[in-house]
């Protein structure tokens, strides 16, 4: 009995010391303690992988790590610069007229018919191991015909036995050009490829034509019972591309292809950085459109096949996606050159070492904050962002308002890294309304008394902790076209405060005087009635009230009664569309760095009611709009940056906005993560992240050390506390047995 | 019985016809195909093309019930609410409007994440509320029934949410003894289950000892535990043997209904703890506009819910020979 309680006594011990050299709390096995891989973390389940879908930041970052378009953004240099990623050299397009004659480059957009690109692609560069690549001796693919029986125990393409790589083609960028017009994939972008792209439309209508034929045909044969998403899930419809002419896509060499533009369109070029133009083997789409793998829900919309610097491992959307290094990868080396500060800031240590530097990553689904930013703070996330709720407990203004990581980080060694997004966020006012809108002196003079009036400044700093900076134009930093410091300021709603260096919002009086001349003296009408404008939105959030609150108040500092229409994101979108509002918020995320993508917000032929585009205030300027056409099919030059500042100056004139923000994302790394340079543009940075996993693991181990000591002393406290309880119980149970 | 269990089956086909019917009413009544459509689409570059091809591909062309541009039996099967439901019937979910994914196979996967915080939270709890619930009734008028039932309004006072940041804060991040939030598959799953396994326990707690004690209270009143007692049976015996054995359907009732369930997950707990699980499912099938899943889940629910109410009631059969299904 003694040596027995001895026994346990030694096994107590030995647990709590052991409890006490590990880490119970770790996240990951403990094998992968000292592997070279990345954490991160995703909080929105992504809902497109497939290249030809995806359209959302959230999506990207997984993708544009597998899959590489023919362009990419330097990592480290700004502005955005497009360099060539899977291509030998940047494309440049060649112009021709109605008659075939070659135009030089600075060819206006009226006299040119046809643009053509040449792509030339780098040869060797190889497909990741996959199921769909692998093929027979005759060349005809392992896996054509998979029954559901033999899928036991395969999760996604990596736990196929064969699995095959190949070299990438011109075939395969032509495929997945062909995909962005199949109507069946409905891309994202096809309405705006189709005005550029020669043949577009038309092989998009021949492939519509073919399945429409296809689906009367099964339609006519089933009858009554013919269901079309049961019909089309057991026997998918496979269309052969090749059967279907798309003018303006030319096979011109086994790696080199070209692309026609119905017209000059020098944006084109950033649309070939995005995922869209990834290449795509045709053997991807026959494997993937396999009713069996698809009941596995082993589709490419969810599998994604790719050359670039990793592959999928594993998809567990609910949990973690693992992306490990592809193995045939060998297209690129860290960058050798960035921007002034860069190499002070060590993001040139690892110049020209091949990439990927990190051999693994694994993002897991954190959907909660709270707890990705305590696992942050052990060390288990080797970045994060930072919500309201941490903002304080994250990050420190110290002198002249210089934002830096607190104290607590500092020690921990924790660095900030911030970068301005190229988003604008804005209001709108419907210049089709009656009340806000129209062309007048007046009406323009109650949308600037309006602009004055919505203090953008207090907003960042109540909202988004500081997180923003005021928006004086369409345009945010770092995107050509804006401009810093006293040039850049709109005159009609700041001034330039030479003292602080900074732009000053003109006063209330100022506001009041403008609505005054627009016929609202003290914000009433002619009647006396209080001026009243309505304030549609769909924000149903937590913090929602407070921003509605903030705006109706800003209004009644005019004396101007803001009526707030808040509803659901549908309807909120059918009063845009049908025009049924009078002020609204709004923001847009750049596509690509250049103005275009921003001034065309305000372009007459983008109208929202009228032609269902994206400029949501319905704003006509006979003279933006003339600008316009000639500021998009530029070059960035001073000559480009003229057009746009008068641009700027009908937009502030005419206030259809009043200028928001634009959003500043704060993000905090460990000191182990290395070359962390957020790059809004760029989507496949993960593969330029370094790592020093020795001393990630060094510091977890210190960081997370259990303490056990409090647990035994609150059981020991219960175990004595319920004493009297049990006696208590103990007794009445042998009083009612000696009863009995 | 088996005549019974089949009656009660053929109930359950018009009900669960109706909620179908309802769900697709109600679904389409708040939102439009074309809603659907554009909230699937995103906000940049919606244009009425890509919203019609958008419909055309999932088959929200179609009319809701009726379909008057066909003859025939065209007229109700070429329509939303048919070409949707049908496959239902054989269990055959379809794919997510969102995102194509089969519902089926999505389901099959995620319920087991949500078993295994559910199952043992579920099997724990029972034992710990039965036994305390027992204790506090027969202590009554006690101070340890007064602090019993103190301590357990306290507990059912507080917020899950509390017991969660709470138990992640003082358990993963100050003791540093379980992870924070994450999941595992196999034995590894082991140290992620322990802390939303002790939470959803504490969590249920109060509330189901104060219902279990007033039923306890009741039996112990009543003249077949004066007779256990008065035939000299220890007190053991006649708390878990008499006692327990006649409280069983209010029990049974509480607990078998709630068997179907499980699986269905929680959405905080999954949510906070970062559990794979089916928790949030439907929530964010709703939030989304998914009327794939929505219908799907609301269809599996009804089922579950038939299935929970036709085993409670063969479950009272077993703890009462007065019991008679027929």
């Amino acid at each position: 009995m003694r040596i027995s309680s001895k026994i346990r006594l030694i096994i107590i011990i030995a647990s709590f010391a052991a409890l006490n050299s590990c880490t119970p709390n770790n996240p990951y096995r403990s094998e992968e303690k000292h592997e070279n891989t990345l954490y991160s973390t995703f909080d929105e389940v992504p809902k497109h992988m497939d290249p030809a879908r995806s359209y959302s930041e959230n999506e990207y970052a997984i993708i544009a790590q597998i899959y590489e378009p023919p362009l990419e953004y330097h990592y480290l240099k700004r502005p955005y610069e497009l360099i060539p990623l899977t291509l030998t050299k940047l494309p440049e397009p060649a112009y021709y007229d109605k008659a075939g004659k070659r135009l030089g480059s600075n060819a206006t957009p009226e006299a040119v018919a046809r643009a053509e690109y040449d792509l030339i692609i780098k040869k060797g560069l190889m497909y990741q191991d996959h199921p769909a690549l692998a093929k027979n001796a005759d060349s005809t693919p392992v896996y054509a015909n998979i029954k559901a029986s033999e899928l036991r125990g395969i999760n996604g393409p990596d736990d196929f036995k064969l699995k095959a790589t190949r070299e990438l083609t011109a075939d395969d960028y032509i495929y997945a050009v062909m995909r962005l017009a199949d109507p069946k994939i409905g891309s994202p972008i096809a309405p705006i490829l189709s005005q550029y792209i020669l043949g577009f439309d038309e092989f998009s209508a021949s492939v519509g034509k073919e399945i429409k034929a296809i689906r009367e045909e099964r339609k006519k044969a089933a009858g009554a019972t013919y269901n079309r998403t049961e019909d089309e899930k057991k026997n998918p419809i496979r269309i052969d591309y090749s059967k279907h002419e798309f003018k303006g896509l030319k096979k011109t060499g086994t790696h080199s292809f070209k692309i026609i533009l119905k017209r000059k369109y020098p944006q084109f070029s950033y649309w070939l950085a995005m995922p869209f133009f990834a290449p795509m083997p045709k053997e991807a789409d026959v494997f993937y459109n396999q009713p069996a793998l698809a009941d596995k829900n082993i589709t490419l919309d969810r599998f994604p096949i790719g050359t670039g610097p990793y592959f999928m491992k594993t998809l567990n959307p609910r949990k973690e996606i693992v992306l490990e290094k592809n193995p045939h990868y060998s297209n690129g080396f860290y960058p050798t050159e960035g921007e002034a500060g860069d190499k002070e800031a060590g993001l040139l240590k690892d110049a020209g070492k091949p990439l990927p530097l990190v051999s693994k990553i694994v993002m897991k689904l954190e959907i909660e904050a709270i707890p990705r930013w305590n696992k942050f703070l052990q060390g288990y996330y080797d970045l994060s962002g930072i919500t309201s709720d941490s903002f304080d407990a994250a990050v420190a203004f110290g002198g002249k308002g210089v934002v830096e990581p607190s104290d607590e980080m500092k020690k921990k060694g924790i660095a900030l890294v911030t970068l301005v997004k190229p988003s604008s966020y804005f209001h709108i006012f419907n210049m089709n309304d009656k009340t806000v809108g129209g062309y007048s002196e007046e009406k323009k003079k109650l949308r600037r008394a309006i602009s004055i009036a919505l203090d953008q400044e207090e907003f960042i700093e109540i909202f988004t902790n500081g997180r923003g900076v005021a928006a004086m134009t369409p345009i945010p930093p770092k995107i050509f076209g804006y401009e810093e410091g006293s040039a850049g300021i709109n005159p009609l709603t700041h001034e330039w405060d030479a003292t602080l260096q900074r732009p000053k919002r003109k006063s209330l009086d100022e506001a009041k005087r403008l609505l005054k001349e627009a016929g609202y003296p003290d914000g009433r009408d002619k009647t006396g009635r209080p001026l009243t404008i309505t304030f549609d939105n769909a924000w149903t959030g937590a913090e929602s009230a407070q921003h509605i609150n903030w705006y109706i108040k800003q209004f009644a500092k005019l004396g101007i009664s803001l009526v707030n229409r808040t509803t659901d994101g549908n309807r909120f979108q059918e009063k845009m569309t049908n025009g049924d509002f009078q002020f609204a918020f709004w923001g847009w995320n750049a596509d690509y760095p250049d103005p275009e993508n921003f001034m065309f917000l305000l372009y007459g032929p983008n109208g929202k009611v009228k032609f269902k585009g994206e400029n949501g205030a319905n704003y006509s300027s006979a003279e933006f709009d003339r600008l316009f056409k000639i500021m998009e099919n530029m070059d960035n030059s001073g000559e480009r940056l003229e057009i746009i500042r008068r641009m700027n100056e009908i937009a502030r004139e005419d206030a259809p906005w009043a200028f928001g923000y634009h959003p500043v994302s704060f993000t905090l790394k460990h000191g182990w993560a290395g070359n962390y340079k957020p790059n809004a543009m760029a989507n496949n940075e993960m593969k330029y992240y370094g790592l020093d996993a020795l001393e990630r693991a060094k510091m977890r181990d210190a960081w997370n050390r259990p303490v056990v000591w409090p647990v035994i002393a609150v059981l020991l406290l219960l175990v004595i506390s319920a004493l009297p309880a049990i006696m208590a119980v103990k007794k009445k149970f042998g009083a009612q047995a000696k009863r009995n | 019985m088996l005549k019974y269990i089949l009656r009660r089956l053929a109930y359950a086909v018009p009900i669960i016809i109706g909620v179908n019917v309802i769900t697709a009413l109600l679904f389409f009544y708040i939102n439009t195909p074309d809603d659907i459509a554009r909230r699937m689409l995103g906000e940049k570059n919606v244009t009425p093309e890509l919203v019609d091809n958008w419909k055309k591909e999932r088959g929200y062309d179609l009319p809701l019930f009726l379909n008057t541009k066909e003859s025939g039996l065209s007229v109700l099967t070429q329509t939303i609410f048919v070409q949707r439901s049908a496959p239902l019937l054989w269990l055959d979910f379809g794919r997510s409007d969102r995102n194509n994914v089969a519902i089926g196979e999505e389901i099959r996967t995620r319920m087991w994440p949500s078993l295994a915080i559910a199952v043992p939270t579920f099997i724990l709890a029972i034992l710990i509320e039965l036994t305390l619930a027992m204790i506090i009734a027969f202590m009554r008028s006690t101070y340890i029934d007064r602090w019993g039932v103190v301590v357990c309004v306290a507990a059912m006072s507080i917020s899950t949410l509390f017991y969660i940041i709470g138990g992640q804060y003082m358990f993963g991040k100050i003791l540093k003894l379980v992870p924070i939030s994450g999941y595992d598959s196999g034995m590894h799953a082991l140290k992620f289950v322990l802390l939303p396994v002790i939470v959803g326990v504490v969590g249920a707690v109060g509330v189901s000892v104060r219902f279990y004690r007033t039923v306890f209270l009741e039996e112990l009143g009543k003249d077949f535990v004066r007779t256990a007692r008065a035939k000299g049976l220890s007190e053991t015996a006649v708390l878990f043997k008499h006692t327990l054995k006649n409280a069983m359907i209010p029990v049974l009732t509480n607990v078998v209904v709630s068997l179907p369930f499980l699986f269905y997950g929680s959405l905080i707990m999954e949510n906070f703890f970062a559990i794979p699980g089916l928790g949030s499912f439907m929530i964010d099938a709703i939030n989304a506009q998914d009327f794939a899943i929505v219908r799907s889940m609301v269809y599996l629910g009804s089922l579950l819910y038939i299935t929970g109410l036709i085993l409670t009631d063969i479950s009272y059969t077993l703890v009462d020979p007065r019991v008679r299904l027929e």
